[in-house]
Order: structure tokens, then C-alpha cells, then sequence
């Protein structure tokens, strides 16, 4: 692989990356952003977690988060429980945005993720909407908020607590997991071993565009 | 800094925002697409500066009314009682989990007028053309990435009661006008920290080293 300059997304430095060792990364030399790093077999490992959450996140929306019985009543919810009650209550916008960050996000994440390492495993050069959905499963990424929703479910348990006996069901447990999941999953993926093998939209096999140019103003700069 | 640092706009190549990959941009009237990805290439993200100001002016404005107005209803056999955000810190507190009440203190109330400010004061910082403490600013700025979505706590703590607490007539709980300007505050502040651009900061040192030569 020809040693091509990378340019820092957070300062805009150009600098030589060299290939880290193995389960090492290579920091910017002047603001500290991760540019590069080296996990073996980490999509491997990342397409079985993936499958794992999907799994789990499937028990996690189907069963109960918690229930509350008071006067010989009970009533319960699961995730999509909650913004369903933002709904019906007239406030679809914020019921909208518990929803994207509560179950779409989260779904749209594992899912994406699914498709573009199988993809990605079974075709090389991967086909170039692979890079389209590598770009959506960021975006759901960032809006997946599984974790804090969590939080959130324990802040409510315990204001609830006081009025009425609280159940805990299963679904608390296995988003519990699934947190741990998409952590893993985080952890592991590496979306730049895919990017080098997509095909490139402007037609072309991976090459390097411009290398010979950009090597020349790096020599010229030392 | 010691030596001249080569930046990548300076020598016309942009890193694509989507795939990563750094190309040459030459500017012309045409838009250029990146080569491997097919979006649209640009040395800093658009309008940045002017873009991150609206949305934190937008989420300063929402902050109030996400503040005084009540954002949920509980409904018991005793009577009707409005709850803002800080009554239900002060609820949690009273309960007696001051964890938890420290943790929707931080989380609801500090963390989105902190990010408000460390937004701010990189716009300020960045548009004087400050050249100091560059590293503590980019750091500040990733702060602000990560922890904004700790701000969404709240709305959920409402769903899920809202949710639960359904026992008509004995006890029901009711989302009111407040939640929707705090989750205004929380979506804005979010889109605020994606359109800043960290190599903002870094320019203005590489404009005082090239006049100095």
C-alpha cells in the first residue's frame, strides 16, 4: 500500500500514517484525533456482535421493560411504549424523536451494519451504495441513544417507586445487553477496511487519485 | 509550533466529510464530487460559522420556556400538580436519591447551557482568530460531541412515566408544553455542534505563520 498522506479531520494537518501494529492506533501529531488504527479481524468479529444485538434488540422491544400494579391494576410498557404515550398524548413531535432514538436509530444501526459487512465479505470490490450505507449507518449512530434511554428508564423506575409497586421485566435486562452490544460494536467496527475495498462512484477500481501529487507536496514540504 | 505545519486546504486538498478520502479540490464554478463516494467535497463544512450561531441563538431562545414551563402533569386522587424540570430534580433530592437528582441536574439543566457557552466561546475564539490554546479548544469541542445526547435523558424519564403511570382515575401523568421546547433545545444544540467546524480553530494559526514569512 503506498504510503499516502492523511489529512486530520479535526485540524487539518497533513502527516504519514504509517500502519500501526496490530491492536495499536495512530494518533495526530497535533491535536490527538485517531486516524488510524489496526484490529485484526475486526469486522469478523464485529459481524458476529452485530447479528448478537439484532438478536437481542429484537427481545428487547418485543417483552416488558417494567410494569406498575396499584389497586389490584396493572399496566406496563415496552420501549416503544413510551413514545406511543407521547402520541397519544398530542405531542407526536417529541413522540417522533423518542422514537428515532429510542427503537429507529438503534435498528437502522444494527441493521445497516448487517448488510455492509455481508456485503462487503461476499463481493469485492464491494458494490458503491455499500459506501451509501456505510454513511447512513453513521448517521444512525449518532442518533441511536440506547444507552441513555436506559438511564432515563431507571430515573422513571425510581420516581415511580413511591406511588405504586414496580415489576421489572424482561425487556430491562436484555437492553441492558444490547448496550453492551452496540458498545462491542463500536469498539470493533472498522468502516476504513471497507471504504478501501468499495468501488468508487466516479467509476473507477480503488486507486489513489492525485498520490503522485499529493507525495510530491509532502516531500516538498520537509 | 516550531516548524511550518502543511495543512490540507492550503495545498487544495479536501478531505471528503462522509468517506474520508483526500482529494484535490480545484474551485470552479462547478461542484466537485468526491471520486469514491459521489458527495460533495468542500475544504470546511458550509457556512459553519454563520449556521452553528443560528442554532445555538435557536436552542438559547428554547432554553427558557424548556425552563419555566411545566413539562409534566401528575394527576392523583388529591389534586393536579405541574412539575417544571427543577421540580423534578428537586422531587428526586427530596426522595432522598441525590444521586440521581445530581445526575438529572447535570444531565438536563447544566449540560446544554455549558454547551451552549463552550460552542459559543469556540465561535468568539474563532472569528477573533485566536491562535491560543488550540489543542484545549479541539478538546473542548469533542466534550461537546460526545456528551450532548445525555441531554435527551429527561424526555425519556417523561415518556417512560407518561407511559407507566396510566391508572386512571387513581394516578396518570401528562406531558406538557416544556418537553417539546426541551427537546427543541436538545435537537438544536446537537445540529449546532455538527455544523462547527474543529479546523476553524486551526486556520487562523496557519494565516499568522504564513504572514510572518
Amino acid at each position: 500500500m503506498p504510503e499516502n498522506p492523511v489529512a486530520c479531520p479535526d485540524c487539518d494537518l497533513l502527516q504519514h500514517v504509517p500502519l500501526p501494529p496490530p491492536r495499536g492506533k495512530a494518533l495526530c501529531c497535533r491535536c490527538g484525533k485517531v486516524l488510524a488504527t489496526n484490529k485484526p479481524g475486526a469486522n469478523e468479529r464485529t459481524l458476529s456482535l452485530a447479528i448478537g444485538a439484532a438478536i437481542v434488540f429484537v427481545i428487547a422491544n418485543a417483552f416488558p421493560l417494567m410494569g406498575l400494579s396499584a389497586a389490584g391494576r396493572e399496566v406496563d410498557t415496552t420501549i416503544i411504549g413510551g413514545a406511543w404515550a407521547m402520541w397519544q398524548e398530542g405531542h407526536q413531535m417529541t413522540a417522533a424523536l423518542v422514537g428515532l432514538c429510542a427503537v429507529v436509530a438503534p435498528a437502522g444501526h444494527i441493521g445497516i451494519t448487517i448488510v455492509v459487512l455481508i456485503v462487503a465479505r461476499r463481493h469485492r470490490p464491494a458494490p458503491f451504495w455499500v459506501g451509501e450505507l456505510l454513511h447512513w449507518a453513521e448517521l444512525a449512530r449518532e442518533w441511536a441513544m440506547t444507552e441513555v434511554m436506559m438511564l432515563g428508564i431507571l430515573v422513571a423506575l425510581l420516581k415511580i417507586a413511591d406511588l405504586a409497586t414496580v415489576v421489572i421485566g424482561v425487556g430491562i435486562f436484555a437492553t441492558g445487553a444490547l448496550i453492551a452490544l452496540i458498545t462491542a460494536i463500536a469498539i470493533n467496527f472498522d468502516p476504513e477496511e471497507i471504504w478501501t475495498q468499495v468501488q468508487w462512484s466516479s467509476g473507477g477500481t480503488p486507486v489513489f487519485v492525485n498520490s503522485s501529487q499529493t507525495i510530491d507536496y509532502q516531500e516538498a514540504a520537509k | 509550533m516550531t516548524a511550518r505545519e502543511p495543512m490540507a486546504m492550503p495545498s487544495g486538498l479536501a478531505l471528503c466529510r462522509h468517506c474520508g478520502l483526500l482529494s484535490k479540490l480545484i474551485l470552479t464554478n462547478e461542484t466537485t464530487y468526491c471520486p469514491r463516494c459521489g458527495h460533495k467535497l468542500a475544504f470546511r463544512r458550509k457556512n459553519a460559522i454563520q449556521r452553528t450561531w443560528a442554532l445555538i441563538i435557536a436552542a438559547a431562545i428554547c432554553y427558557i420556556p424548556a425552563n419555566i414551563l411545566p413539562v409534566m402533569t401528575s394527576i392523583t386522587l388529591v389534586g393536579a400538580e405541574e412539575d417544571t424540570i427543577i421540580d423534578g430534580v428537586i422531587l428526586l433530592y427530596l426522595t432522598g436519591s441525590w444521586h440521581l437528582a445530581l445526575i438529572v441536574l447535570i444531565a438536563s439543566v447544566i449540560i446544554p447551557m455549558a454547551k451552549l457557552f463552550a460552542l459559543a466561546y469556540l465561535l468568539i475564539t474563532v472569528q477573533r482568530r485566536s491562535i491560543k490554546s488550540n489543542r484545549e479548544r479541539v478538546q473542548l469541542y469533542r466534550l461537546v460531541e460526545f456528551i450532548g445526547r445525555w441531554s435527551m435523558l429527561d424526555v425519556f424519564v417523561i415518556s417512560f412515566v407518561v407511559a407507566l403511570v396510566q391508572i386512571k382515575p387513581l394516578m396518570a401523568a401528562e406531558p406538557r408544553a416544556g418537553v417539546v421546547f426541551f427537546a427543541a433545545v436538545v435537537v438544536l444544540t446537537i445540529f449546532a455542534a455538527q455544523s462547527f467546524d474543529p479546523r476553524l480553530i486551526w486556520d487562523s494559526a496557519d494565516s499568522m505563520e504564513n504572514r510572518n514569512e
